[in-house]
This record gives C-alpha cells, structure tokens and sequence, in this order.
C-alpha cells in the first residue's frame, strides 16, 4: 500500500507557469422562482499534480455546484455562472468553446459522483459504458475497447473482470459499483479527477476500501485529485490540502496538519470540536447553534456570524476578504491572528 | 434488578419467494439470526453494523412490527409477543422510535402539533382533550423547538429540526425505552451534534433506556453504554464501550474499527489499518461455520466446521464469538 501522507518529492516548478486547475473568484447563482439563490460568491482553489485537494463542506455549501462549474456541467437554467474563471493550464475553460470544453472533459478532467447507481447508464453492460469513451474519442474498434475495459476493471480491483465486463450496473454491488465508476473516469487517463462524496454511501470497511484505491491511484498517475466531502475523517486520512467552504466562499485554506492543529476559522474550529471521534472516551460535544443560511438571504458581513461564538459588531459590517496568513494558509475571518496564536 | 428488555435468541427470517400463482419458497433471509441482550434501566445499547447485518430488522422486531420467527422479547420480564389487547397498547406507550429519515418519517400534511399529539388519540389517558395542546407546547420546548411552532407543517423546518420533532412525537406518550434508528444519520455535521446533545440530556431527564442503532462507530461510542456489534444477522462481540473500542477481541470489530476514519492527520502515520477484502456474503446463503470467516484473515478449518459461541473469551472478559479471539488495540489514545 502507498502511504499517501509521503511528501511527494515534486519537480522544479519552471515548466509549470499554471497551476494545473485553478478556480478564480467564481460565481453562480441559481435563478428560482423563490428569488435568486448565490450558490457561489467568489471560490478561489487551484489544485496540482500528484496534489490532493480536500473541498469540504456541508450540505448547500456550494461544494457540488463548484465541481460541476468546472467540469461544464452545471444545469443552465435554473444554475448561470455570473462571473469569475476556470482555469486549466492556464486556459478559461468557461471562455472556451464547447468542442474545446468536451476536449477536456474526460481527457483533462474527470469526474466521479457520489451515487454510482444514477450515474451509471442501467441499460448498457458496464463494459460498454467505459468502452464508449475510448471507442469515440480514441477511435479504438470494438474488441480492443473492451480489452481496454477490462484491463480498467481489472486495474481497480473487479475481481474476474474478464467475465464482469458484460454484466450491467445493478448486477454490481454499491462497492463494486463504485469501483466501476473510477474505472470509467480513468479510461481516457485525465490529468484532474474530482470525486464527489466518492464513499459517503458506503460502509466503513468498503468505504476505507475505495479510498486506499483512490490514493494509490492518485500517486501512481501523479493526477491532481480534488476530493469533495463533509466529512472531516476521511479529509484527515487522505488531503494535502483543504478549502473549507461555507455558504459559497471558501472560509480558510491550509495544509492538512496546520488546519486541523490550529483552525483559523471559528467555522472550522467549530465543526472540528462538534464531531464526535471514535478515539475519544467521554468527549464533549460543542454544537453549532442555528442552521446554514439561507442562500436567498445569506446575512450581511461574515456569512457565519449568526453562528459564531466569537462574533463581534464589524463582522456584521462587511464580508471579510480570505486573507493570507503564514504557512501558506488563508483565512476569511476577521480575527483570525487571534485564532492562529491561541 | 430485572433489565427492562431481555431479548434470547431473537430469529426473524423472510422467506425469499419464486413463482407468480404459486409461490414456492426456494429460501430464507436469514435477516436476525439468533441475538441475544439485555437492556438495563438508564442504560443505552449502541448496535453497530454494515447495511445488511440485520440491526434494522432487530428494531422492527422489538417494536412488534414484526413477528419473530423464533426468540423470546421480555419487557420488564413479560413476553412481548403474548401482549393482546390493553397489555398490547400499555407496551406501545413504553416503547416508543425514533426513525432515521426526518423527511418521509413526518406526515406533510399534518401540523407539527397534529403529529406530536397524535399519539394521545389514542392513548388519551395520557393527557385529557383539554390539556392536549399545552402538553404539545412542552415537549417542543423540551426537544429545543420554539413552543409557538404548533401549527406549522414540517416542510418549513430543516433536517434537524423535524428529527426534534420526530423525538418529541417518541416522548409523547413517556415511555421508558426509544429504539433510535440512525436517528443522526441524515444530518449534516453541524446538527449532528445538536442531536446528539439532546438525547443525552433526554436520557439523564427522563431516566429513559435507548437501544441506539447505528453504521457510524464515532456516534455510537459517544452515546452508548454497552455497544453490541453485529455481523450477517449475529452479535458477534457485545461489551461495555470500553471494552469494544480499547480491547476488541473479534477480528471483524476490529476492522470495522480500523477503516473508521479518525479526523486527526497526525495519526495517519500511527494508526493500524486492516483491510477487508471482497464483500458481505448473502444472508440467504450465510457461510457455515463463523459468518465471518470467509473475509477473516484468522480463519481455519475449526471455523468452517463450528460455529463459534458468543462468550467470554480469553484475553477479555467480555463475550466474543471467535475461535481465535484475541486483544488488539486498533485505534490509538
């Protein structure tokens, strides 16, 4: 197995002037009839080969709309992009034109979803799907694709996947499903995964399963991963780095060990102290008072200081900008010097 | 001092049916296969599981939602099952649910004083007609939700809320057991906790008795008294908190225990990770022997040949029901 936790020994960044997949002050707002909900309002996180970048976030964080913005699929009408880039390589994906976006997808940015079941095509054999992909964009004839659809299935652990390649998505169980499904995004070797709550609906020991997989994938391509979840576990076990993100911003970036060691948001620091830890005996658990926001009517200032016990008259005054801080982190709290010397 | 809940080897299986007009039975899901416990006044059983093990249909059963198939279910040492009539509807006042989804488990079409209080339909000895909607307003409070709600429906409330209010409708009637279901499942991180809490401080008011049923090992640790692990329709390890997450002796608990993420990178290094490989075999045709052995990495021919009993075993005190039970500490701290 391949501790992940390993710093990557990483090459001179001169032949790299771009980030690999960098998302600048992005923007979304879904139009509805109960009036216009800012689902995004500004998200900045850029992510780098053989990097792996956690997104996390609660339920109407923003999360979701943000992966499917950058992969070009974000449902237009009711969700409309009103401002900010997607940048890979250094190219506007959001300027660029469809043929090009459909270039990408898949070749330069794949994506997983959370539940394999609806994402999968449940009249077609499993093989077929992964195989389209290499048939149409690859020009391969029909038996070289399955060949190739089964060394896919055979490299994410399908066990006999000679005989599997024909049965269809619900013949699979949720694992295996899920497997399937990261079979399916490798096929055209992209340079970007982005995984959507790739484990969160299944158990612990095949979800611990899924991301040994994930990880030893990841290395052995080099790929940029982006692993959305909202769940700080298995961040803590996987993530270089984390954007946390609350009502559409993220709030703070940092390394894996700063973030969790020092939280410099009290939205962090609070849902850190709130969950409950299988290693503890007796632990007390600090709630967050009240519910996320409304996106209608996100409040005025902070997003979060309707909820924050350290909520003060300014963070009702305006937005706070996600400034930097030492050790490469960033934080969008007005006091967060004072969280990061407490 | 009698436990509250007794239940001996508690046996619900479904026949698996082929056939139109005449269906034969080919089989049986073998869905509770023999669980045996106690559940004590004040105490909270935390039963952990994958999907599948059967911990779901265990609370069906204990409910009287279901027949069992063999198995005896003694409340305050009477059999439940022979319960008829007034003895049945007193049970149903003591034993009361609390389920996991706050969305389908809620009538939308019902305000939320209308569903809290419905339970007084039919138990109106409980609260007069009169004192009904006074009564509601309390256990509003008492869950946390502002008293004013009454005439609201359940759609205008988050996921945490409606689960207080799933909670209130349970203490309705003051009963003196709640089975919660995955009650914290369907809630985001930050209400989770909030739930949580306020079991807690339920329990403690009320002297209330839970039998907490749960996937999530994190959530059961931090509520449970005793925590009883199971596997393809059996208990396999049952102990004390302490015991099952400081000294687990069945390789299966200590797996599960294993792949639980802890949210601390700096134990990554540390932590001891032992993997499963392929998958939960099928309930209709569970492997002879120990359920376990063909995912165990311990196994040997004793535990294709016996099944092994769930007692003490050596190393620990608590009973386990391995063959080669043995003390490993999986999670740091």
């Amino acid at each position: 197995m391949i501790d992940v936790s390993e710093p990557f020994v990483s090459e001179p960044f001169v032949s790299e002037p771009f980030p690999l997949l960098e998302v600048a002050d992005l923007q979304v707002e879904f139009r509805t009839r109960d009036g216009v909900a800012r689902v995004l309002n500004g998200v900045d996180y850029h992510v780098d080969a053989g990097e792996t970048l956690a997104v996390l976030g609660e339920s109407g964080s923003g999360k979701s709309v943000t992966a499917n913005t950058i992969m070009g699929i974000l449902d237009t009408p009711p969700g409309f992009v009103t401002g900010g880039s997607v940048c890979y390589h250094g190219e506007d994906l959001l300027a660029a034109t469809p043929d090009r976006r459909r270039e990408v997808r898949g070749e330069g940015i794949a994506m997983i979803f959370q539940d394999a079941l609806s994402a999968l095509n449940p009249v077609y054999s499993v093989g077929f799907q992964i195989a389209e992909q290499v048939r149409t964009r690859r020009g391969m004839d029909r038996r070289a694709a399955t060949r190739r659809a089964v060394e896919l299935l055979d490299m994410v652990g399908i066990p006999a996947a000679g005989q599997r390649v024909g049965d269809h998505p619900h013949q699979f169980s949720g694992g295996m499903r899920q497997r399937v499904m990261i079979a399916m995004s490798l096929a055209l070797d992209p340079e970007v995964l982005i995984a959507d709550e790739p484990t969160t609906a299944l158990d612990v020991t095949v979800q611990a399963q899924i991301m040994d997989l994930l990880a030893e994938i990841q290395a052995e391509r080099r790929m940029g991963l982006i692993l959305i979840t909202h769940d700080l576990g298995v961040v803590a076990e996987v993530a270089d780095r984390i954007s946390v993100m609350y009502a559409g911003r993220i709030v703070e970036n940092a390394e894996v060990h700063a973030l969790y060691r020092t939280p410099c948001h009290p939205y962090t620091l609070s849902l850190l102290e709130s969950i409950p830890r299988v290693d503890l005996k007796d632990q007390e658990l600090t709630t967050i008072k009240g519910l996320p926001p409304n996106l209608t009517a996100i409040p005025p200032g902070c997003p979060f200081h309707p909820r924050c016990p350290m909520a003060r008259p300014q963070c009702r005054e305006r937005v706070p900008d996600l400034l930097p801080l030492p050790e490469a982190r960033s934080s969008a709290c007005l006091f967060a010097e004072e969280l990061a010397h407490r | 001092m009698t436990p509250i809940l007794q239940v001996e080897d508690l046996v619900k299986h479904y026949p698996v049916q082929h056939g139109v007009v005449f269906k034969r039975t080919v089989g049986h899901v073998r869905a509770v296969d023999g669980v045996s416990f106690e559940l004590d006044r004040g105490e909270t059983l935390g039963i952990v599981g994958e999907s599948g093990c059967g911990k779901s249909t265990l609370a069906q059963v204990l409910m009287r939602l279901e027949p069992p198939t063999r198995g005896r279910v003694e409340f305050h040492g009477e059999d439940i099952f022979a319960k008829r009539g007034k003895a049945l509807r007193a049970l149903r006042r003591s034993v009361q649910m609390v389920l996991q989804d706050p969305y389908t488990s809620l009538n939308p079409r019902m305000t939320v004083g209308d569903i809290v209080g419905e339970p007084f339909e039919i138990h109106p000895e409980v609260a007069p007609r009169g004192e009904r909607r006074r009564r509601v307003q309390e256990l509003l409070d008492v869950v946390g939700l502002n008293p004013e709600y009454v005439n609201r429906y359940p759609h205008q409330f988050s996921g945490g809320q409606r689960q207080r209010i799933g909670i209130a409708r349970a203490l309705a009637l003051r009963p003196e057991v709640i089975i919660c279901d995955e009650p914290v499942s369907a809630l985001d991180v930050s209400i989770q906790a909030q739930v949580m809490n306020l079991l807690g401080e339920l329990q403690r008011g009320f002297g209330l008795s839970y039998v907490f049923i749960a996937h999530d090992l994190s959530v059961v640790r931090h509520l449970s008294d005793r925590v009883a692990v199971m596997y393809l329709g059996k208990i396999v390890e049952i102990g004390t908190e302490d015991e099952i997450y400081s000294r687990p002796t069945h390789p299966y608990t200590q797996a599960l225990l294993s792949a639980v993420p802890v949210p601390d990178p700096d134990l990554r290094a540390r932590r001891q990770r032992i993997r499963l490989t392929g998958e939960v075999p099928s309930p209709v045709n569970p492997p002879s022997g120990c359920r376990f052995r063909t995912r165990c990495w311990k196994a040997t021919e004793i535990c294709a040949d016996e099944e092994p009993a769930l007692v003490p075993r050596r190393g620990d005190h608590h009973p386990s029901a391995c063959h080669h039970a043995e003390v490993q500490r999986v999670i740091p701290g």
